[in-house]
């Protein structure tokens, strides 16, 4: 960060604007979100009461307070249904950023590795496609996956199987919709870390005679752990909540909690249901949020 | 760069080959499957634009990529305007009080699941009486899209010398005189980035536009995933075709209008 100085100021005046389009749209719809929480879901346009209506006086504003509950709240804790989306939300992610973990370290090292030129290439390589829409690579892998697609002709083809394998509708889809959606989320922070090593500490540590394995689990590894850390939390906080490849790719048994949330809003159309299981859900993500927050701050300012 | 390239082992090399593979390989298959003529997307039936036709016919579809094309212009253009401030704040501006909120307020939306973003928002814009529509869905993809254009601006502003816009103040520039002449050049890919990126987001973003949006205002990918849970349709291919190959046009004019950029500003430093 540049020391003080005369365009400090003015930089600040820049702020403005953005602070109050993010409290007025990022902040204050929470408050929104707690309050319908709260309420009881009504066939009315709006689908809940109480409704405050500042235009009713304050004893009605009173009365509107007082019919708040946490009935909602209880339903989520207690029915089986939504504490298992919880459970099945969380494990999937962590399952998730695991494989991600694993298949992004070695493509990020060996972009690392990579002669200068080529790293941006490389880079390029990987940025461009989440660049491209995320619905349309689900969809691409739908083409392949579905019954008669390609994977199924091709392992048809080859004798390796008698009969087409069920691929779509089941676990191993959604897994592999989410490593393939989130991989550059995973490696870029991942190829971050470790393109800024410096190789010297590694000869230094070759030349006391470790092995390659032994120097990069003592000194290479430790060292890309804010990457590992930046890239575990890219993926693992959105994949809680994630909806389409679980909707797209996995089947109907049991559901994510993203789903769950969709169902209750759209099909039921419960909307303070959806709310309180937002709420849940913000709780269950706020210490991955707060870290996530600290480790952004310190690489993007710590300069 | 004689040593980075004698650890590029067979490992390193299949690692990223594979990798690359599997990011591109699915796009590969889709792309060419549009131009399939038979009517099962499986079962190849010769070359063919059948499917793009059949596209241009479908005026339901043309209607949501018109929508969401409108959406990821004006979506991308306000994040543009307020995210690069932003960026210019967070990084120049030292430590101001509600620094801490700003940040955190900026970078949370990059990682919050999107169906929270997309309740939270339509339950304010039905609690302040918004009609929803066109302006809904493009408040709320601003307010997904400034995020990221922030972060990359202010990536590119912390790798940035402060001393060449002191050196302008000290010549006589007042403070933003030297923004325009010094900062404003040499962040301008940065800035591009920002607004493809955003661009590109909001085109493709489902679940946010599925809550904020209105009857009778489907965005493309709204329409698409409805077609998608019915079943492979050979024209959604052809769609994504096109989508893909939109993107692909803009971000290699981006890169280009980049680089250009990139060295007239580099030409401009070394003056």
């Amino acid at each position: 960060m540049s020391s003080p100085s005369i365009f400090t100021r003015p930089a600040r005046l820049a702020a403005i604007a953005p602070y109050l389009w993010m409290a007025l749209f990022f902040l204050v719809p929470f408050v929104f979100v707690l309050k319908i929480s709260l309420s009881q879901t009504a066939i009315a346009q709006p689908p809940y009461v109480p409704v405050f209506d500042p235009a009713e006086g304050w004893e009605a504003i009173k009365t509107a307070f007082a019919a708040l509950s946490l009935d909602n709240f209880k339903l989520l804790v207690t029915d089986d249904l939504y504490v298992l989306s919880y459970l099945r939300s969380l494990v999937v992610a962590a399952i998730s950023t695991a494989i991600l973990l694993l298949i992004g370290y070695p493509i990020a090292y060996g972009m690392a590795q990579l002669p200068q030129r080529w790293q941006s290439v490389a880079m390029m390589l990987v940025i461009v496609p989440f660049w491209t829409s995320f619905l349309i690579r689900i969809y691409a892998w739908i083409n392949i996956l579905q019954h008669d697609g390609l994977l199924n002709q091709i392992l048809l083809a080859l004798h390796l199987v008698a009969t087409p394998v069920v691929w779509l509708s089941t676990d191993s889809a959604m897994y592999l919709g989410i490593v393939y959606s989130y991989l550059p989320f995973m490696i870029l922070p991942l190829y971050a870390t470790l393109a800024k090593m410096d190789p010297a500490l590694l000869e230094a540590a070759n030349d006391l005679g470790a092995s390659p394995l032994r120097s990069f689990w003592l000194v290479t590894f430790p060292l890309s752990l804010p990457g590992v850390g930046a890239g575990a939390l890219l993926c693992f906080i959105p994949i809680v909540g994630e909806f389409v490849i679980p909707d797209l790719l996995a089947g109907s048994n049991s559901l994510m909690i993203g789903q769950t949330l969709w169902l209750e809003f759209f099909t039921n159309k419960d909307w303070p249901v959806a709310s309180a299981a937002a709420v849940i859900l913000l709780l269950l993500l706020l210490a991955p949020l707060l870290l996530y927050d600290r480790l952004q701050r310190r690489q993007l300012e710590a300069r | 760069m004689a040593r980075a390239s004698n650890k590029l082992s067979v490992f390193n090399v299949t690692a990223l080959a594979l990798g690359l593979a599997f990011l591109y390989l699915p796009i590969v298959i889709l792309v060419i499957y549009s131009f399939n003529a038979s009517r099962l997307v499986t079962v190849w039936g010769g070359w063919s634009l059948r499917w793009y036709f059949e596209f241009f016919n479908d005026e339901a579809m043309l209607d949501a990529a018109w929508m969401s094309f409108r959406v990821a212009v004006t979506a991308a253009t306000l994040a543009t305007l307020l995210g690069t401030p932003a960026a210019v704040a967070l990084s120049r501006g030292a430590d101001f009080r509600g620094r801490t909120l700003f940040s955190g307020m900026l970078y949370a939306p990059l990682v919050m699941p999107e169906v929270i973003t997309g309740l939270s928002l339509l339950l304010l814009f039905v609690a302040i009486g918004a009609e929803r529509g066109f302006w809904t869905v493009t408040i709320a993809h601003t307010t997904l899209t400034m995020c990221f254009v922030a972060v990359v601006v202010q990536a590119r502003l912390g790798a940035l010398d402060p001393t060449l816009e002191e050196a302008a103040m000290d010549l006589g520039c007042n403070p933003l005189r030297a923004f325009v002449a010094v900062t404003l050049p040499l962040i301008l890919p940065s800035i591009v980035a920002g607004w493809m990126l955003a661009f590109t987001l909001s085109l493709d973003d489902l679940v946010i536009a599925s809550f904020t949006t209105g009857p009778g205002s489907a965005t493309l990918p709204i329409r698409i995933y409805s077609e998608v849970r019915l079943g492979v349709k050979p024209e959604i291919n052809a769609i994504c075709t096109l989508v893909v190959t939109l993107i692909a046009v803009v971000i290699m004019v981006a890169s280009v209008a980049a680089k250009l950029s990139d060295a007239r500003g580099k030409a401009a430093a070394r003056l």
